[in-house]
């Protein structure tokens, strides 16, 4: 199964994206990272590493296991500007597959979630599907 | 071999001493950043958000403390830890792009500090920060520093067959030249590209911290070799028939 990894510059906004994200999500691995880790406005790259591996299962915080190992990799979706360096920067530092979806962060994060629910689910795929919200039209 | 080959920029030293030169440089900048901090807020508060005077001198001032507590480190180590810190500590995009270029280049230290590795470990250090800031040269960045700097010490240590010290002296003016650079030109890259035209006539905040950086290095690389630092200039004063990056093993024609 692909994790899903949601960073933004404000912690309560990455939770709240990944509760909206999560109503579609099906039993989908969704971790919301964000802040400068002293209750201010920020990223900082080791919390996102952390919360890409417990996406990819390699460092589950309840330890409960996935009956078919690992998760099948990682998409992160990122809001602006450093936190997308940061991520970046998270992204090779980690073990985990991991990629950074070009996406809107709320509406590809619920894109996302979506495509991780098809069983045959892939990186590639969930990528893809979230970089489908640029196109998304309001009105 | 004489003096001036050991310690900082030279080799062959041990482990030890250029653990200990490291840690020196990374305290060296610390001071020079928060002594020079109202100065580097001043100019981002012109094309930014005035906080990188603020975040850099925390960032490094915490990244002194962290390789300072280094038990008996290699210039790896510190690099690294340095990186680490820089990330964690400083806010917006200085973070990943001093700190971050930093844990990643800090691998070409493995063996220490020569003049390979250090070529190795800035080229190194010069490609992360423009893939992770996407930026180039003429962008008004610390890009407009770093690029003239590192060419400037990889042409002096291959080609020109400067001493490390007097190549180091040369990147320090290179990368000044490269400031100076940032004032006239229109920012495409950060927080300053949103001001357009607006932009020009402003010195780039993170090239100039770039620069006291280098500056700090140069500072205690003569410190530790105990030699005044080299008057220079990075002008070259004749044509060179060698690119480093095409070696040949003929002397060509």
């Amino acid at each position: 199964m692909v994790g899903i990894v949601v960073v933004s510059h404000s912690e309560r906004a990455a939770e709240g994206i990944a509760e909206i994200a999560a109503e579609m999500a099906g039993d989908t691995r969704i971790e919301p990272v964000g802040g400068d880790g002293k209750g201010g406005i920020g990223t900082v790259p080791d919390a996102i590493e952390d919360a890409i591996d417990a996406a990819a299962g390699t460092r589950g915080e309840n330890g409960k296991e996935e009956s078919d190992g690992d998760a099948d990799g990682v998409v992160v979706l990122v809001d602006l500007g450093s936190a997308v360096m940061n991520a970046d920067v998270a992204v090779e530092l980690s073990d985990a597959e991991a990629v950074i979806a070009d996406a809107p962060v709320l509406e590809g994060a619920v894109n996302a979630a979506v495509a991780a629910t098809d069983p045959s689910a892939t990186v590639e795929s969930v990528r893809e599907q979230a970089e489908a919200a640029r196109d998304i039209e309001k009105l | 071999m004489s003096e001036d080959d050991a310690g900082a920029a030279g080799a062959p030293a041990g482990a030890n001493d250029e653990g200990a030169a490291a840690v020196a440089a990374v305290e060296a900048v610390a001071e020079r950043i928060e002594d020079e901090r109202d100065h580097l807020t001043e100019l981002d508060s012109a094309i930014g958000d005035a906080d990188h005077g603020g975040n850099m001198a925390r960032g490094w001032a915490a990244a002194a403390d962290a390789a300072r507590d280094l038990d008996d480190p290699d210039p790896e180590t510190v690099a690294k830890t340095v990186g680490k810190t820089l990330m964690a500590e400083v806010g917006g995009a200085s973070g990943p792009l001093f700190g971050g270029s930093l844990v990643f280049a800090a691998g070409e230290l493995g063996d220490g500090i020569t003049p390979e590795t250090a070529v190795a470990f800035a080229e190194t250090y010069l490609e992360k920060v423009e893939d992770r800031g996407d930026a180039r040269v003429g962008d008004q960045t610390v890009v407009d520093a770093l690029t003239p700097a590192v060419h400037t010490f990889k042409k002096s240590i291959e080609v020109d067959d400067l001493r490390p010290i007097e190549a180091l002296a040369k990147a320090v003016d290179a990368a000044e030249r490269g400031v100076a650079f940032t004032v006239p030109i229109r920012a495409k890259k950060g927080r300053a590209s949103y001001l357009g035209w607006r932009s020009v006539g402003h010195q780039d905040p993170g090239a100039t911290s770039a620069l006291f950086i280098l500056e700090e290095l140069l500072a205690v690389a003569a410190d530790r070799l105990d030699v005044e630092v080299p008057e220079t200039d990075a002008s070259s004063p004749t044509i060179p028939d060698d690119d480093p990056d095409e070696r040949t093993d003929s002397e060509g024609d």
